[in-house]
């Protein structure tokens, strides 16, 4: 391969920004989500007209469409990150087949297609004749390799280096290091094989002691010597965000369950519901994995009995997507933890969520019981503790500073972790509440 | 499934949806899926129960039993192996020390299982470790992929393991590219563990809490087969009516149901009254169900010991329950030691002049005094008091009288150094331990080891640093309970029980008190 003189330095760091979605294109390209669905048969495919069996059929639409939401396969279109993805490639390019050292940083939030769009680009690049024989790559994630002596032996292991026999690399990380720079730097653009570093999560490389592997990576990758492309994913930076869509079609061996699956997804797709509710969940959160989520949930539902999706599904799903989980919590609790919440949510207010104590909360609660008319009886005090560590224990309530040993757990402070409107609103829903109870909730004045 | 519905009662919706996410066996499942819910909501066993029922292959591990990140992966290694060998083959235990360790020998053990279900070869990598999704490595035709599930329960615990533990098990799936998932099981909500840069979301579900309802249907469940399922139905109506205000957990609940039972039946086997005589069998559970919530629900006294008692048929108001038994073992003067603490850690200072002394003058209402008047200490918890504090009100308390006849006290100091001759042992006459009392000096010796063990039983704290010797200072650590407990023990605390009444009223009305000898 010939080596092509570049002038300048061979380091650019590029940041690959995806582009913000707006809500209309989100709209437009709604179609697109809806298409996902839609499965256009290949016409060189010579099937026969074999009507599958309808649960057959369904598994079918199963597999396929969970495959695509589960499981970030390739086959998806890049929608949105055309631009990004060219200028990555030619990169790549430039590193593997004239040997040019590069790096380059993908920033996006979480969901936006970072990973997606690296493994697209890697795709193709593997497809060019000399590139496959010729390029190595190395995979590093921060969440596996936590600290340097562990990444240089992945390295090491990934690049098949000689102090590798099976999987075990020895030699310890001086000796390591030192034979991966030699490695590396014996080489140059004529006869070396160019490698890719691929750093995912790289914010956390970034929190290693004194940056070893990143340094030296670096380092390399600007001296003349073997061609080094290090590419690294992170999420760190919300800069701008990125909707990718999910319009690519497949083909489908039941030609006839295939048009009446695209007839009901147009459908849906004009449907007002599922438009308020697809906006809805836009406004909540704009990425694509949580989307994923919501038309999984909705999946779920289409069955032997219940083939094709309807609007129904998409709302209860979008309902179960959107549940408050502490108002859950507050459901399930027994009528004297009840009260001990509404005891603390009168402490707050009288005392302006000045921290308190079990003893206050006691006092509180006695006040209310031993009014004249009530419903709840006047339970001992250890059984009263005992509600209140089981509200400790859901962490409903925290202690201020860590236990210690010299101090009584009655009289540690604490603080409640709700707020009134979500006691409020989680009354509201509490099943069988005594009505004094409730009453009391609203105002602690007692008027009896 | 009907036969999931008999296993698992009232928990049709979550089956159902458990049953649908993780689909037929080839197909992909979501990466990792969190459950909540309250305990004994079944959480565990409907998770367990499907699993099996469904035979895919899984993967149970506890996060409280393997706390730390080793025990967890090689646990997770070893069963994991179990599974795809072969039943003869006795599998070698595999060690693991990190996560990035852990994904590589999980790659290897879940590819040796898929093997054994192919008849495709699959070329060998070039580099092993590689994370490039298969399909990229050459001409293959379909592969099955092996699914696995691990669940891992009480996952609150994975907080509190290394950072990149919770997020790496999330991505499970994508980082050893099977088909694995995840499933977390925990009483927390999701919201507390998201790290903070964010992770891969699980789906979430929500294990909904029993209604009275569906309580009385399991806990009927599981009658005796002697008697008849109304007569139990009845029994289970009227312990809800009784906890259910106070728990709804089912654990505990059955446990009660258990234990409870044979009183319950007791009239029914003695002959005295019928099955259908409900009212009759009510009122003599009734009183002993209330017992039972102030020591078995509690955990004062065990099980075993309730049983006892149930079958002796004692009177269980005579109870004493764990945190009853500690003040009868005290000595004598250490209880007198113990009160004069509680009151010097709950009475403001400034008003000793007026209980503990002879003759006292007026002490003026002031600002600050007016303003914290509804502040009682007792809200607030024990205040620390130095020594000396103590050993005044302490010799206050301790009246002349009772001095003297109580023979425990040996020598004032200036005796035992001027009389080191003496036989050991031998008592100083009252009149000499009085006129050394008020000088307070000579006899602090005594109660200091009493006082220092006070402190190792926990009844009282040191505050402050341990260095400080010459000015330590106390908290008294022990509830009104426990002290009232103490002084009604014997008559001769009547007044230590009258001091202590009159100080609870301290914080309601101010009005002077004649505070003597005489009371």
């Amino acid at each position: 391969m010939m080596p092509k003189e570049c002038d300048g330095p061979a380091v650019r760091m590029g940041i690959l920004e995806p582009r913000q979605m707006t809500g209309d294109s989100f709209f437009s390209s709604g179609q697109g989500i809806c298409s996902g669905f839609q499965f256009v048969e290949m016409s060189s495919r010579k099937s026969k007209s074999n009507n599958l069996k309808h649960s057959e059929c369904l598994s079918q639409v199963q597999r396929i469409l969970r495959e695509r939401f589960c499981h970030q396969s390739l086959h998806s279109n890049l929608f949105g990150v055309q631009v990004q993805y060219k200028h990555l490639i030619e990169l790549l390019k430039r590193t593997a087949i004239y040997g040019e050292s590069n790096s380059v940083l993908i920033i996006g939030p979480r969901g936006s297609g970072k990973t997606m769009l690296i493994n697209h680009a890697l795709k193709e690049l593997m497809e060019v004749e000399e590139v496959s024989e010729n390029v190595l790559q190395v995979h590093l994630n921060g969440l596996l390799q936590i600290n340097d002596n562990i990444a240089l032996k992945e390295i090491t292991r990934q690049l098949n280096l000689e102090n590798v026999v099976g999987d075990k690399v020895f030699g310890s990380f001086a000796e390591n290091l030192s034979f991966l720079l030699e490695a590396l730097k014996k080489g140059d653009r004529t006869s070396s094989c160019p490698v890719i570093f691929i750093l995912d999560e790289f914010d956390l490389f970034a929190h290693h002691k004194n940056q070893t592997l990143l340094y030296n990576l670096f380092d390399i990758s600007q001296s003349a010597q073997t061609p080094v492309a290090v590419v690294g994913l992170t999420c760190r930076l919300y800069l701008k965000i990125f909707k990718e869509q999910l319009s690519l079609p497949a083909e489908f061996p039941d030609k006839l369950f295939a048009e009446k699956w695209n007839e009901n997804v147009q459908c849906l797709s004009e449907d007002r519901s599922v438009r308020e509710v697809l906006q809805k969940h836009f406004n909540v959160s704009k990425n694509l994995r949580s989307l994923h989520m919501l038309l999984m949930l909705a999946l779920n539902r289409v069955t032997s009995s219940h083939p094709f999706m309807t609007a129904a599904d998409l709302m209860e799903a979008n309902q179960l997507c959107s549940m408050d989980s502490k108002a859950n919590i507050v459901h399930g609790l027994s009528v004297l933890e009840i009260c001990l919440i509404i005891a603390m949510k009168h402490l707050n207010d009288i005392y302006e969520e000045e921290p308190f104590n079990f003893q206050m909360v006691y006092n509180e609660f006695q006040k209310f019981v031993q009014r004249k008319a009530h419903s709840v009886y006047n339970f001992e005090k250890p059984v009263v503790m005992k509600a209140f560590e089981h509200l400790q224990q859901l962490e409903l309530i925290r202690p201020m500073e860590r236990t210690s040993v010299n101090a009584q757990r009655e009289y540690q402070l604490m603080k409640l972790l709700l707020d009134n409107t979500q006691i409020m609103n989680a009354l509201q829903k509490y099943p069988n509440c005594p009505t004094d109870v409730r009453q009391w909730a609203t105002s602690s004045l007692s008027w009896l | 499934m009907a036969h999931l519905e008999n296993l698992v009662l009232c928990r049709e919706s979550q089956v159902s949806t458990l049953q649908s996410l993780f689909g037929e066996r080839q197909h992909f499942s979501f990466p990792s899926i969190f459950i909540y819910g309250h305990t004994a909501s079944g959480k565990t066993y409907v998770t367990q129960t499907v699993l099996k029922t469904l035979e895919l292959p899984h993967v149970f591990v506890n996060c409280v039993e393997c706390f730390t990140l080793r025990l967890l992966l090689e646990q997770i290694l070893n069963k994991l192996n179990h599974l795809s060998s072969s039943e003869d083959a006795c599998p070698t235990h595999i060690t693991c020390e990190t996560f990035n360790d852990f994904v590589r020998l999980f790659k290897q053990v879940t590819k040796a299982e898929s093997l054994k279900d192919q008849t495709v070869y699959i070329p060998p990598e070039r580099v092993s470790g590689m994370l490039l999704p298969l399909p990229l490595r050459g001409p293959q035709t379909t592969l099955q992929k092996p699914v696995i599930k691990e669940v891992l329960d009480k996952a609150e615990y994975l907080r509190d393991m290394e950072a990149n533990l919770l997020p790496g098990f999330l991505r499970l799936q994508e980082l050893t590219d099977r088909n694995v998932t995840v499933i977390l099981l925990s009483e927390i909500v999701w919201e507390k563990f998201r790290p903070n840069t964010g992770c891969f979301e699980p789906f979430v579900l929500y294990f909904p809490d029993y209604s009275i309802g569906n309580l009385q249907k399991i806990l009927s469940h599981d009658h005796p087969p002697e008697y008849s399922a109304d007569f139990y139905a009845a029994y289970i109506n009227i312990l809800l009516g009784v906890f259910y205000t106070v728990c709804r957990d089912l654990k505990e609940l059955r446990h009660l149901a258990v234990l409870n039972f044979p009183k319950y039946c007791e009239p029914v086997v003695k002959g005295e009254a019928s099955e259908r005589d409900t009212r009759k069998l009510w009122r003599n559970v009734e009183p002993h169900l209330k017992k039972a919530m102030q020591t078995v629900y509690l955990r004062e006294i065990s099980s075993s010991q309730w049983e006892k008692i149930q079958k002796d048929d004692t009177d269980p108001g005579q109870l004493k329950g764990l945190s009853a038994y500690t003040h009868v073992e005290l000595p004598y003067y250490s209880k007198f030691i113990l009160i004069a603490a509680y009151l010097a850690s709950y009475n403001p200072a400034r008003t000793d002049k007026r209980f503990f002394l002879k003759h006292h003058g007026k002490i003026k209402k002031t600002n600050f005094l007016k303003k914290h008047e509804k502040t009682s200490n007792h809200l607030l918890g024990p205040k620390p008091f130095p020594l000396d504090r103590l050993l005044a009100i302490l010799y206050s308390i301790v009246d002349s009288r009772v001095a003297a006849t109580a023979n425990i006290f040996s020598q004032c100091l200036r005796c035992w150094v001027s009389d080191l001759q003496r036989p050991h042992g031998a008592p100083c006459s009252a009149e000499c331990f009085r006129s050394c009392r008020r000088t307070f000096l000579p006899t602090a010796f005594l109660e200091l080891p009493l006082i220092t063990s006070l402190v190792t039983l926990q009844l009282l704290t040191l505050v402050g640093h341990d260095d400080q010797l010459d000015g330590p200072k106390y908290k008294c650590t022990v509830s009104l309970d426990f002290i009232r407990a103490i002084a009604s023990v014997s008559p001769l605390y009547v007044l230590c029980s009258l001091l202590i009444t009159i100080q609870l009223q301290f914080s309601v009305l101010l009005s002077p008190l004649n505070v003597d000898g005489e009371l």
